[in-house]
């Protein structure tokens, strides 16, 4: 039964899997198959930046828009809604989606093998990022979280490199683990006495919220279920593990939608489940996350330091750059005062900013790869003569990671640090030393990679041909975009993230 | 026997008349036009089908069919009254098995082609043996199930044993063996059931039992002993362990579409029957016989997964699969039974348990005919059974590789596929009804199960082929596979309205 129907949403989420199936089942040719994916893509790019625009950020606006809402299971026993909509929290993050998809299609121009597959697999996989974003009701959101790895798993078993069936398994088991512990927490809530609802609106809603009464699991129990699924696909230390190898070895699309946007998941997925509907569990916990938080920006930029790979370097960060999201979720435990939203608000732009600036970095080491055919960082130097393009896309990106004002990262780790350190000032000085210490491996690595003497045998090398230039352009508009003027976002996070800080503030004060 | 006894039996005439047909027609067709045999035993489907959809209209707001004033007119009274009961159950897996009975018709085009002889026998069996399987789905009478029972298993043992090579006769002598050692002890049970209760008929039966006011399990020895016997007779058709035997030998020897009917419309069928008789016939003494299917399923469920794990196999493989997969099915038997508060536990009724099974039976229906489908198409072509030849085949046969790779997600219960939703409810339906710890091993066993299904695919998709020819297929088989591909990912994408047949049929089963 229909109960609200938009469509906007619907048709973003599954237009690259209904291009997918007319992909498989109609278009025959390479050149054909890449010119029909690239439509798709840019048709989604499109579709994702209007949900973005069109969202309405003015003050008194619904807090959920573009809602498609109808019986997806008509049953007392299990009942689920299909409802599609995005707030202030998930509408950046699908514009996100939307742009790394566009990359992903693009950089993957040159893929000679099985094209047909491949590009039905990545279209798939945009579906279920998109769908995980925009789902609020936990059953679909669950589906849309598992319809990821297959797509993933295959991406990288088949046209990765290097080690690419034993990093493809261990990411497969890596989430799956977190996944199962995810469903049972999902279906605990569902079965708690009187809830029998999956939907997270009204879920994560003060009146309807999850109490302690009748549950079946107790609160911190859930809590904590929900936490290991969103932690491992975040990751952070010491669940992080399978990420390394998992980048290393993908080709480099997939490593873009890992990194830019299945990282990702796992942020969104503490904001709006373990924040929006534990809040007294956030409370209580918060400082975990800050302890976890802070171990995973150090130990991953210290191991970072040490890589020679530059794929795994660049994963190496992103572990880094993780843990400031779990810093900036933590910030709001103090259990004291007035909370305000300056914390989350830094983590979810860090979602943002690191899916761009990863995603441009891991472009850029692609199109080293694939002239160079070498990853292995003392091999390399002196390519800023022959690929200027490649070589500032390179320095941007990495000046943003750094955090450079007037770029995106700078926004995002200043609200961290701001909203966390009135709750917790040592940790975040030592957060803090974290972006020092990624000055020095980012300035380090490109240092060794682009300047320095030319390399004889480089000397053939051509720079970014269009196609290969164009997915990098559109990033570091959308980087410096964001730099200069944050409140493109920070305004839209904060209408999302507003009503959650208010039913904290409630819960907490009561 | 009233015109109206007909009308109430028309469906299983239809379905044992165009068994009778196709026999004749092959009689009557020349050599070189026996290819059209599976479409006409397809088109002949219609006819059970059409009958079972009038019957499920005219049903609307009654029970069963058989409770007009035409079933209880003194000059012509109705015989069928106590031993069939046309009601929303029976025709739920009329549609059930129908449906798989197409699928498994239409995907033995080819299959059927390169035999020499009998391919009029082969389909004629195989709607006899549908015939019994709608029967049991709708006897209510223990005389009534047993001669159902046999004749769904005596020409299954026959296409078993049908490629006539030794492995097959082998496993068409074991089936037939095993088979009748399971009817055996099930006849035993039946007798004391008999002998206690006085009766053959279910509703009788649970009179009888609900005044037996013994403190022995099951208020009786004789009921104790007959409703066991009666289970492990059952478990043999069920596929469940520890009456799992006979089940790897016949799955790896016995012609593959006739293996595909037999995990799907047969085992349907043994499901429908133990649910019918276990929930109207003993339900008194629910909360003892809840305990032993709670542990049959355990059973099954780690001894599938485990063996399986080690088989190089694909049909031995499926085998192992099946029984494991009958476990997930039982927890939902189990789960159908509550304990009621008090001081006197009495069972109450959880109908979430029966409806997850009658849905879980219908999605794997389609997930397990979808990945049989293939693997006909794929084994007639490179002559093998073994995991390790699918090595490539993506490149081969890039259309089956992803249907069986779809197949399997949704054998190990990935969404968006049917098996997904149906795990769920079933295990949702165990925690309703307060079996936690079954249903924690139901998930860990599904996680297990994602290791030998993932490995196939890992084959198929990642390791080299070993040769450059493509597989094809005549359209039959294809439009068979993407029917049953379709109904796999629709009840994954949209359950409600099996789920709503499911609950509907179970509701006729509480009354």
């Amino acid at each position: 039964m229909v109960e609200e129907f938009n469509g906007l949403l619907t048709a973003t989420v599954f237009l690259p899997a209904a291009g997918a199936l007319f992909l498989l089942l109609f278009v025959k040719g390479d050149r054909n198959v890449r010119t029909f994916a690239v439509l798709i893509a840019l048709a989604d790019m499109v579709l994702s930046l209007v949900v973005f625009g069109l969202f309405d950020r003015s003050e008194g606006a619904d807090r959920f828009q573009f809602v498609d809402q109808m019986t997806w299971i008509p049953d007392v026993g299990l009942n689920a809604n299909f409802l599609l909509t995005v707030d202030g929290l998930s509408a950046p993050l699908v514009a996100l989606t939307g742009l790394l998809g566009m990359c992903a299609v693009l950089a993957s121009w040159h893929i000679n093998l099985r094209v047909k597959e491949y590009f039905v697999w990545l279209l798939v996989l945009q579906t279920a990022v998109m769908g995980v974003f925009t789902s609020m009701d936990l059953l679909l959101f669950f589906l849309f979280w598992e319809l990821e790895l297959v797509p993933m798993f295959m991406l990288i078993s088949v046209w990765g490199s290097g080690r690419k069936e034993y990093s493809a398994m261990k990411f497969l088991i890596f989430t799956i683990f977190g996944s199962a512990l995810m469903l049972v927490g999902i279906v605990a809530v569902f079965l708690t006495e009187g809830v029998g609802t999956f939907n997270m609106v009204e879920l994560s809603t003060e009146a309807t919220m999850l109490t302690s009464a009748g549950l079946l699991i107790p609160l911190s129990g859930l809590f904590w279920l929900f936490f290991a699924g969103f932690a491992i696909k975040l990751p952070t230390w010491p669940l992080h593990t399978w990420l390394p190898d998992a980048h290393t070895d993908a080709p480099t699309a997939a490593s873009v939608m890992l990194a830019g946007v299945l990282l990702k998941m796992g942020g969104y997925g503490l904001l709006r489940i373990n924040v929006g509907m534990f809040p007294s569990q956030t409370d209580r916990f918060a400082w975990v996350l800050v302890v976890l938080g802070v171990v995973s920006v150090l130990y991953g930029a210290v191991v970072t330091m040490r890589q020679t790979d530059l794929k795994r370097l660049i994963a190496y960060s992103s572990v880094s750059h993780m843990g400031l999201v779990l810093v900036g979720i933590g910030s709001v435990g103090i259990s004291q005062g007035t909370l305000t939203v300056t914390g989350l608000n830094g983590a979810a732009m860090q979602l943002f900013t690191h899916g761009t600036v990863t995603g441009l970095l891991f472009l850029a080491v692609g199109l080293v790869y694939e002239k160079t055919h070498t990853r292995y960082i003392p091999d390399l130097g002196g390519l800023a003569g022959r690929m200027p393009v490649v070589a500032v896309a390179m320095l941007i990106a990495g000046l943003a990671s750094l955090g450079l004002p007037g770029l995106s990262g700078f926004v995002s780790e200043l609200l961290v640090f701001m909203g966390a350190y009135t709750a917790y000032d040592w940790p975040t000085i030592l957060a803090v030393s974290g972006i020092v210490l990624a000055a020095g491996y980012i300035l380090w690595m490109i240092e060794r990679t682009f300047f320095g003497p030319q390399r004889e045998r480089f000397a053939h090398l051509t720079d970014a041909s269009l196609v290969e230039a164009a997915p990098l352009a559109l990033m570091i508009v959308t980087i410096i975009g964001v730099g200069v003027w944050p409140a493109l976002l920070t305004d839209v996070f904060e209408s999302g993230l507003n009503p959650m800080v208010d039913v904290l503030n409630g819960v907490i004060n009561k | 026997m009233s015109v109206h006894d007909f009308y109430v039996v028309s469906p299983y005439l239809a379905m044992a008349g165009a068994g009778l047909l196709v026999i004749l027609l092959d009689l009557a067709l020349p050599m070189r036009n026996k290819g059209l045999l599976p479409y006409f035993a397809f088109v002949a489907l219609a006819g059970p089908f059409v009958l079972s959809l009038i019957q499920f209209y005219d049903l609307s707001g009654a029970v069963n069919l058989l409770q007009g004033s035409d079933a209880f007119a003194t000059e012509d009274p109705s015989i069928l009254l106590g031993t069939l009961s046309v009601d929303r159950f029976a025709l739920f897996f009329n549609f059930l098995i129908i449906g798989s009975t197409a699928l498994v018709v239409l995907g033995s085009t080819d299959y059927v082609r390169s035999m020499e002889r009998f391919q009029g026998e082969y389909f004629g069996l195989i709607l006899f043996s549908a015939t019994g399987m709608m029967l049991l789905a709708a006897a209510t009478d223990l005389i009534t199930i047993y001669i159902s029972l046999e004749l769904t298993t005596l020409p299954l043992a026959a296409l078993s044993a049908f490629l006539m090579n030794r492995k097959s006769s082998e496993a068409g002598m074991k089936f037939l063996i095993i088979g009748g050692i399971s009817s055996a002890l099930m006849l035993y049970g039946m007798a004391l059931v008999f002998g206690f209760t006085g009766s053959t008929q279910l509703a009788d039966i649970s009179n009888a039992i609900g005044q037996a006011t013994g403190d022995t399990p099951f208020g009786n020895y004789a009921i104790f002993v007959g409703v066991i016997l009666m289970i492990a007779g059952f478990g043999f058709k069920l596929s469940a362990a520890p009456f799992q035997m006979w089940v790897p030998d016949v799955y790896e020897a016995a012609p593959t579409p006739v293996v595909g009917f037999l995990s799907v419309a047969s085992k349907a069928a043994a499901f429908a029957v133990v649910l019918r008789v276990l929930f109207t016939g003993f339900f008194d003494v629910a909360l003892d016989w809840g305990i032993l299917i709670a542990g049959l399923a355990a059973a099954s469920m780690v001894i599938g997964n485990l063996v399986a794990i080690s088989q190089s196999n694909i049909r031995r493989l499926f085998g192992y699969s099946t029984i494991a997969h009958a476990g997930y099915i039982l927890v939902g038997v189990a789960a159908g039974v509550k304990s009621g508060e008090g001081v006197f536990k009495t069972p109450e009724f959880a109908a979430i348990g029966p409806d997850s099974v009658l849905f879980y039976l219908g999605a794997y229906a389609a997930a397990n005919l979808a990945a049989f489908i293939a693997i006909t198409i794929i084994g007639s072509k490179i002559n093998s059974d073994e995991i390790s030849d699918y090595a490539g085949l993506v490149t081969r046969a890039p259309v089956l590789a992803m249907v069986l790779a779809l197949a399997l997600l949704a054998l190990v219960g990935v969404p968006p596929t049917g098996i997904f939703i149906a795990k769920l409810y079933i295990f949702t339906a165990a925690v309703d009804s307060g079996l936690v710890w079954l249903a924690l091993l139901g998930v860990v066993n599904s996680a297990v199960s994602a290791y030998y299904y993932v490995r196939i695919i890992r084959v198929m998709f990642t390791q080299p082929a070993t040769s450059e020819e493509k597989i094809t297929a005549s359209p039959a088989p294809f439009l068979a596979l993407g029917l049953a591909g379709a109904a796999m990912v629709f009840m994954g994408i949209a359950p409600g309205f099996v789920m709503e047949a499911a609950q509907g049929a179970v509701r006729a089963l509480a009354v």
